[in-house]
């Protein structure tokens, strides 16, 4: 084959996942930039095209946005941190401790509840924790009082908590397995305790899969507006709750685009500072 | 690729989508003149509970239209729902007073020719030419029921049956509340004011100033730290009684009838304040697909059977006048328990759904507009 030819094959193999990315990725990326600078018509619904800076101004001047942008981004940091604080000793044991058979054993027992419905696992959640759930059931049986979780804060906290944690350990596995035995042992042969082994060798070689696994837990989490929905109750609206009733409820895309952009540049920052903690390193 | 290359593949692709979104033409139809034979399918979008197999069933059997049902839990669903596709997806739907308007005004509907409807002659007289159906002497629709938003309460845990709507505003049931997730919900909030503070000057509760919705806020900020969860959809609000999550909301009777028949002791009522309500027609698609089987579904549900039916299911009263008979014969009593009897009194007694708009009733133009409830909504829920 000659080097003209070969180039061409490579080409031809590249249009297609170029060309779907450019027209459906892109092409609704645009719109929705360009519909967030529009406004809609209240009484006929329809889209007028005048541009506007209104959207923005009532996001940032109304402060019911900025509590909404506060609390989405709030529980997505303390999804994230429950999940490394979750994900640690399975994560070592997994990585380090146990032989092969064990630890595909284990691996698969974490990746089994991805392979059943989202939805179907959110709505488990609220069979536990509803006021006549097992949680209630089980508290009553050791003589506690009944908890109110269900339609909270805090079962949105859990839930998200619960949904995400195989996306953290896998990365932080992936990780520590890399960590050479050697550097452990020197580190032990030069008198370090067992604290500052962990401390100074691998805590922080571990950063990259905490980071990636961070980008799943805090920017997925983010995005989210099922589980505000099923199982949050009044005060947990999140920002995609507000966008998917702008759209399927009032009809005001231009509305949900502008949230959606700023929901959109807030992961990519996020996306940029985990880049910087090495998330997108190969491992 | 490189950033020229880049740019021009992005505006090529936008303003091919864009071309697309534009050039889909807005032709309204003209209403039938007749009803010819059915086209085979029938889309309809509709309140849960308002195309139930009881009476689909022999409407598919007998006019051989097979009916697709999406059902919705607010008018603004309804809205977006019936304006996604631009209007082609459904052929029917069963508007409430408040979403009418905005499907006149959005050339969503096309007019009905009444002339075809076999039982109008027997509709109430103030449901035949309505304003919310109805715009300078064009119909819109027929109307079809109409009812009341109700309290409803579960019996185990409240003993002494409330007859006030403070109930949903008392902080003695903190968490256990749930009211629906719904911008007309402020609705119920000024009604609610109108008696407690007449100082705010509250006559109509679809027609608030800023200074009346911003105290109808307030108080339904308060209300939030003490509801469970707003329902979206009256299956929810059933789930949540059921689970014993809420012990007492603002519902429909539907779900107090399915409630009941499930055997969660609920009891409803309507409050001393009164209560909003909705008045629903059956209004047809400018884009109908199915404008045949869309009469023959109109006339079908107007029939006195299908609305005590339908009046008896969700705890509503029918429109067609001569459905009386056969709600008492279905359910001994259930024409005078329904209204039925002696609707005109009763009907002036609610404050039916409509659209906010800019014009208050006295003239003035200080009144808030249905975008400023849906944003005074989202602060309520925060």
């Amino acid at each position: 084959m000659t080097p003209g030819r070969k180039l061409l094959g490579h080409i031809a193999l590249l249009v297609p996942p170029f060309g779907w990315l450019g027209v459906f990725y892109l092409g609704s990326l645009s719109v929705l930039l360009l519909s967030a600078f529009w406004q809609v018509d209240a009484m006929s619904g329809e889209i007028v095209r005048d541009w506007t800076w209104e959207n923005f101004r009532i996001l940032f001047s109304d402060t019911t946005y900025t509590v909404i942008a506060r609390r989405t981004t709030g529980i997505a940091i303390l999804v994230t941190i429950t999940d490394i604080i979750l994900a640690w000793p399975l994560a070592w044991v997994i990585a380090r401790k146990v032989g092969p058979r064990l630890k595909l054993t284990l691996l698969v027992l974490v990746a089994l509840p991805l392979w059943s419905s989202m939805l179907a696992r959110i709505y488990a959640w609220r069979l536990i924790l509803g006021h006549d759930g097992v949680l209630n059931w089980g508290l009553r049986l050791v003589g506690l009082p009944d908890q109110n979780v269900a339609f909270t804060n805090i079962a949105l906290w859990i839930v998200f908590s619960y949904l995400w944690l195989p996306f953290m350990l896998m990365p932080m596995v992936a990780a520590l397995e890399r960590i050479p035995a050697s550097l452990l042992d020197a580190a032990g042969d030069q008198g370090a305790t067992p604290w500052q082994v962990f401390r100074t060798v691998v805590f922080p070689l571990a950063i990259p899969g905490m980071a990636a696994g961070s980008v799943f837990t805090f920017a997925v989490t983010q995005g989210d507006y099922v589980a505000p929905m099923l199982v949050g109750g009044a005060g947990s609206e999140f920002i995609g709750n507000v966008v998917y009733s702008n759209v399927g409820v009032s009809g005001n895309v231009p509305f949900a685009a502008a949230f959606s952009l700023i929901l959109l540049a807030m992961v990519a920052a996020y996306m940029l500072l985990a880049r910087r903690f090495g998330a997108f390193d190969a491992q | 690729m490189n950033m020229k290359a880049y740019s021009t593949l992005l505006l090529a692709t936008c303003s091919a989508i864009l071309t697309t979104q534009l050039s889909t033409p807005a032709h309204a139809q003209a209403p039938l003149s007749a009803i010819g034979k059915g086209e085979g399918d029938l889309n309809v979008v509709a309140w849960e509970g308002y195309a139930d197999d009881a009476w689909v069933k022999p409407f598919e059997e007998t006019t051989g239209c097979k009916v697709h049902r999406k059902y919705v839990g607010s008018s603004d669903e309804m809205v977006a729902l019936t304006r996604m596709g631009g209007g082609k997806g459904f052929d029917v739907v069963s508007a409430s007073g408040d979403a009418s308007l905005r499907l006149i005004f959005g050339k969503t509907v096309q007019p009905v020719n009444t002339a075809l409807i076999t039982a109008f002659d027997d509709v109430m007289p103030e449901l035949k030419a309505p304003g919310f159906n109805t715009v300078k002497d064009v119909h819109y629709g027929v109307s079809y029921e109409w009812g009341p938003n109700v309290l409803m309460w579960n019996t185990k845990d409240i003993t002494t049956a409330p007859t006030s709507w403070s109930v949903i505003y008392d902080k003695a049931y903190a968490g256990v509340i749930t009211v629906p997730d719904n911008p007309i919900q402020i609705a119920d909030a000024a009604l609610y004011l109108s008696h407690t503070k007449p100082e705010l000057g509250i006559t109509d509760p679809y027609e608030l100033t800023q200074t009346q919705m911003d105290a109808v806020v307030a108080l339904l900020k308060e209300q939030r730290a003490l509801v469970k969860k707003y329902w979206a959809l009256a299956s929810d609000e059933v789930d949540l009684f059921k689970s014993g999550d809420a012990h007492v909301g603002a519902a429909w009777p539907y779900q107090a009838n399915t409630l009941r028949a499930a055997g969660v002791p609920v009891q409803d009522t309507i409050p001393t304040e009164g209560a909003t309500g909705w008045a629903d027609s059956w209004m047809i698609s400018a884009h109908a697909q199915h404008p045949n089987c869309a009469y023959l579904w109109i006339n079908h549900v107007m029939t006195p059977k299908v609305q005590a039916q339908q009046a008896l299911s969700f705890g509503e009263t029918p429109a067609n006048t001569k459905a009386c008979a056969e709600m008492d014969a279905l359910q001994p009593g259930s024409c005078k328990q329904y209204h039925a009897d002696a609707s005109p009194a009763y009907f002036s007694s609610i404050k039916f759904w409509k659209t906010p708009v800019h014009q208050c009733g006295n003239g003035q133009n200080t009144c808030l507009d249905y975008s400023a409830w849906q944003r005074a909504w989202q602060q309520v829920k925060q």
